[in-house]
């Protein structure tokens, strides 16, 4: 009895061992989206922040551009497309939205969440980036406190750059 | 007076000219070198945009506004599935005859941003509305495309996207589905303010003819109510009681 028992531990052992030597590779191979980089130093917000909220800060933008005309370019779309979709080369056709090279839907691809900001924004760079160099705050101060954003984040965000 | 003396003197002078010529008073400047509100604040009912058009001086063979707006908003060339009846006209060149006399007419027709606007009454969404400056605008983010403002507006000044549209202009995010019009050349307005040019007016002008005035209606003292106040002015369909900002003169 004893050594079966022995035996059916040693068989466990193995068995986890056999599993993990499957799992844990898989785990290192799990596919993350690449995202091209944009231009510039850094964004208009810090990363993390973008990450989790960029399209909080787009939908303020889009409503308060479109109805009280406020046209700051921190969080304008146009100004994303600006940094983060590269110009056509000469004779080559721009990278589209859609496409897993576009900034915007290498993410969203990824993600399984579609967008309709591009059925009538244009999808790439329509002009200038914006001039961040890396040492300021902010580049214009914003209009208003976003409803959305909670204030904790944006003192974090805030003590961070201190 | 030694040679030293008289460069100091001179750069003092010089400077006191700067200074004067530049400010009146502490913050009044006689060089206006930002114009318009400022970037982050919102629009009011302070301001009223309009414009008046002189059909006298709108030539019957020049279309300069229409292809002006067409390169400014991006619109005119990319629907190439659409039927002609079915292409965008933000802005159109309309001939007109008297019965009666034989006079002849010729004016733009487009948005004529009504203060009460029938497009924003019947819109089932919000997503035509009236800006408190008085610009009418459809929030294509909103917009389902029922098309009901574009019965209800009695100018027809609105056209629907019937298809899949790339590369829009900057300045006019416009896709299929939804309903759009003149917007007054409103990213201009929120830059440059009383100063702003509608890209129609602007080309109007390098053609010579300067029938558009484009100014707030509000503000007594702009280009704009002097000239409504000294020549007059009528709107179309005045009996609607819309009050539209556009006004027309010689007709």
């Amino acid at each position: 009895m004893k050594s079966l028992y022995y035996n059916n531990k040693r068989i466990a052992t193995l068995l986890v061992a056999v599993l993990l030597s499957f799992a844990l590779p898989a785990m290192a191979d799990t596919p993350v989206p690449v995202v091209p980089k944009g231009k510039g130093v850094k964004c208009v917000e810090p990363t993390d922040v973008m990450r989790k909220r960029h399209f909080e800060f787009i939908l303020h933008q889009r409503d308060a551009t479109m109805h009280e005309g406020i046209r700051t370019p921190q969080h304008s779309l146009a100004q994303c497309l600006n940094c983060h979709v590269p110009k056509a080369e000469a004779g080559q056709e721009r990278v589209r939205y859609g496409s897993d090279e576009h900034f915007c839907s290498s993410c969203h691809n990824y993600a399984g969440v579609t967008i309709d900001c591009f059925e009538c924004h244009n999808d790439g760079p329509t002009g200038q980036p914006l001039e961040l160099t890396g040492a300021e705050g902010r580049p214009t101060p914003l209009a208003q406190p976003l409803d959305l954003v909670d204030e904790a984040v944006r003192v974090a965000t805030r003590e961070e750059e201190e | 007076m030694s040679k030293d003396v008289n460069a100091t003197r001179r750069k003092f002078l010089g400077q006191a000219a700067a200074l004067t010529g530049l400010s009146v008073a502490p913050g009044v400047f006689l060089v206006d070198l930002a114009h318009g509100k400022p970037a982050d604040e919102p629009v009011s009912a302070k301001n009223r945009w309009g414009m008046l058009i002189d059909t006298n001086k709108c030539a019957k063979d020049c279309n300069a506004c229409v292809t002006a707006c067409q390169q400014e908003n991006g619109w005119g060339s990319n629907e190439v599935n659409s039927r002609p009846d079915q292409q965008a006209q933000w802005i159109r060149k309309v001939n007109l005859k008297h019965k009666a006399t034989g006079a002849t007419y010729s004016l733009p027709m487009l948005c004529q941003h009504c203060e009460t606007p029938p497009c924003a009454d019947v819109c089932p969404t919000g997503a035509s509305f009236r800006r408190a400056d008085g610009i009418v605008l459809v929030d294509k983010h909103i917009c389902i495309g029922c098309r009901y403002c574009m019965m209800a507006c009695p100018y027809k000044a609105r056209s629907f996207i019937h298809e899949v549209l790339q590369d829009q202009s900057v300045n006019a995010p416009r896709g299929k589905g939804t309903v759009e019009s003149c917007t007054l050349c409103v990213h201009r307005v929120d830059r440059d303010g009383e100063n702003a040019v509608p890209a129609c007016a602007e080309a109007c002008n390098e053609e010579g003819h300067a029938a558009f005035v484009f100014g707030d209606l509000n503000d007594p003292d702009s280009r704009l109510s002097q000239t409504l106040k000294k020549f007059g002015s009528r709107q179309i369909r005045a009996d609607l009681g819309l009050n539209p900002g556009i006004h027309y003169k010689g007709i």
